[in-house]
């Protein structure tokens, strides 16, 4: 295992609240294609795979649990793909934190693709936070590529909070999420680009068991000349309901594509979807200014609201 | 106190020139109330904007307690003690009640107690608003009442409040004509409000009637009412049988 210095440690805890590189509860902290830190509790046994990088996760059935896993990167041109398998049994409630924070003081790109792949069991709940960040003075791109698949069973929920608020040059997420009788999955996406960044997000929900639900609501800010294209697609193939609503905020030069799709496959599936894209308005604007605030704090205030 | 000099506002359309403000001259002593009323379009609402800095006068100036503030920005003007409640308040995603409330009164962190005082001024219950967000899950009424709960907030010198009754339901504008009376009788600072409802015009210590981009008529409540009413029923000559005239 390696040693933890303070950018380490830094990156830590913006991307997954850890102070001093600990956490409460399982954790596993991987580090430049290593394996830094890693905590087993009596309910979460984090594993190494054997045939590929990455760790499985198991929780056990009606255990009430939380689990860390950061990545973190901080050497100049380091490319991988890890692959994370969480095993979330009947019943279980569990918290997962995970997050990528790339620190590239180099000329080389640094990349990180991640593929995360959960099966979440009967009745389990599973709130899912992925973060990602980046930083350093170099050249080097900064690159990073989620890709997260979820299979929920019956009556299992999760919320997926994923958020990449600066310093990612440029990324590609992949989502999909299948959901069996009475699943519920809720994913919330916010997104920050600015200099010459690129991010695409494609995202699916298939709601295949009857009273499924899905929602996704994204809201995203594009500045300078940054470039954004989202594509949630909803497919109900039974009696279930769908929303998707994206949100944007274009500034400067950037463009944004924003391309809902919704399917049904079924009489009974009633779906949504909502897409808009605007400028920050001017009336926002001013009341903030009439309050006190100059325009440039009206602004900040204004998106940081936004992207909360 | 507040001064106007010669103030204009001009707007150039390809159709030519629009005058919208024309030479107004006005002096609004310390702690007084002043309604703002007349027909439509006369120009209250760029008169209220131009104190505010919201809109920037062609010719003319405005001096705030002896400060010339004509140049000054939007910014420079609110914290001078200049505040403005807009007639059509804007929403913010993301942004919550409690959000706004504490960027109004300049502290990171508003106490609950307080942010429930300016609350319950406007006739809302802290409990049921202060998390929630400025968006469209809010009704007309409750965003105006929010605007005016920010304006309280400000612990403003010079209030102006642009049709504060407009989408308010009856038993809510009951309690803000009080919090208005209130104000006044606490002599805690000057009031501006544009209005045409009487019983916010029964508060004013002085009327102003804005039409055609002058101040037609100034007075009581008892001078200038029944003007009003003579000059504003019916616009249509037949009406009145004097179209053939």
């Amino acid at each position: 295992m390696s040693e933890l210095n303070s950018v380490d440690t830094a990156l830590l805890e913006v991307i997954a609240g850890m102070k001093n590189g600990k956490a409460e509860g399982a954790y596993n902290i991987r580090k430049d294609s290593g394996c830094a830190d890693r905590v087993n509790t009596e309910n979460v046994t984090i594993t190494s795979k054997t045939d590929k990088p990455g760790i499985d996760v198991t929780f056990a059935p009606g255990c009430k649990e939380s689990c860390h896993i950061p990545v973190i990167i901080t050497e100049s041109g380091l490319k991988e793909t890890v692959y994370n398998d969480f095993y979330v049994g009947e019943g279980a409630d569990v918290l997962i934190i995970a997050g990528c924070g790339i620190h590239n003081c180099g000329e080389d790109a640094s990349e990180h693709d991640g593929v995360h792949t959960f099966y979440i069991g009967k009745n389990a709940r599973v709130k899912y936070v992925e973060k990602h960040y980046g930083e350093g003075d170099g050249n080097g791109e900064r690159v990073m590529n989620p890709a997260t698949v979820a299979h929920l069973e019956e009556g299992a929920v999760m919320q997926m909070d994923a958020s990449q608020i600066g310093g990612i040059d440029s990324t590609h997420r992949e989502t999909r999420v299948i959901c069996g009788k009475g699943a519920e999955v809720v994913i919330t996406e916010r997104l920050l680009t600015h200099g010459k960044q690129r991010a695409d997000s494609d995202m699916s929900i298939i709601l295949n068991g009857e009273d499924s639900k899905g929602r996704v609501i994204s809201r995203s800010v594009a500045q300078d000349d940054s470039v954004q294209i989202f594509r949630p697609v909803v497919e109900g193939n039974a009696k279930c309901f769908g929303h998707v609503q994206c949100d944007s905020i274009i500034m400067g030069k950037a463009k944004i594509s924003s391309v809902p799709a919704i399917t049904a496959n079924d009489l009974d599936a009633q779906l949504i979807h909502e897409a808009a894209i605007g400028r920050i308005a001017g009336d926002q604007l001013l009341k903030l200014e009439t309050l006190g605030l100059t325009p440039e704090e009206a602004e900040d205030r204004i998106l940081k609201g936004f992207l909360a | 106190m507040l001064e106007l000099q010669h103030l204009s506002y001009t707007v150039n359309a390809p159709e030519g020139a629009t005058e919208i403000l024309k030479d107004v001259s006005l002096t609004i002593p310390d702690n007084k109330l002043v309604v703002l009323t007349g027909p439509n379009g006369g120009g209250k609402t760029t008169l209220a904007r131009a104190v505010m800095g919201l809109v920037t006068p062609t010719a003319g100036r405005i001096l705030w307690n002896g400060q010339d503030i004509t140049a000054l920005s939007i910014t420079e003007r609110a914290k001078l003690g200049i505040s403005y409640g807009f007639q059509q308040p804007p929403r913010f995603k993301g942004i919550r009640v409690k959000d706004l409330l504490g960027i109004a009164s300049g502290k990171r962190l508003l106490s609950k107690g307080e942010a429930c005082n300016y609350l319950t001024q406007v006739g809302l219950c802290a409990k049921d608003y202060l998390d929630r967000e400025v968006d469209t899950s809010l009704s007309g009424g409750e965003v105006k009442r929010i605007e005016i709960a920010t304006i309280l907030a400000r612990k403003p010198s010079l209030m102006i409040l642009d049709e504060p009754e407009a989408g308010i339901d009856l038993w809510s504008f009951a309690r803000l004509t009080e919090t208005f009376g209130e104000i006044r009788a606490r002599e805690a600072c000057t009031m501006i409000i544009i209005s045409h409802q009487e019983r916010i015009i029964s508060l004013a210590d002085e009327i102003l009637v804005v039409d055609r981009g002058t101040i037609s008529r100034r007075g009581s409540m008892l001078e200038v009412l029944p003007d009003i009413a003579k000059s504003t029923q019916g616009g249509c000559p037949a009406v009145y049988g004097e179209e053939k005239k």
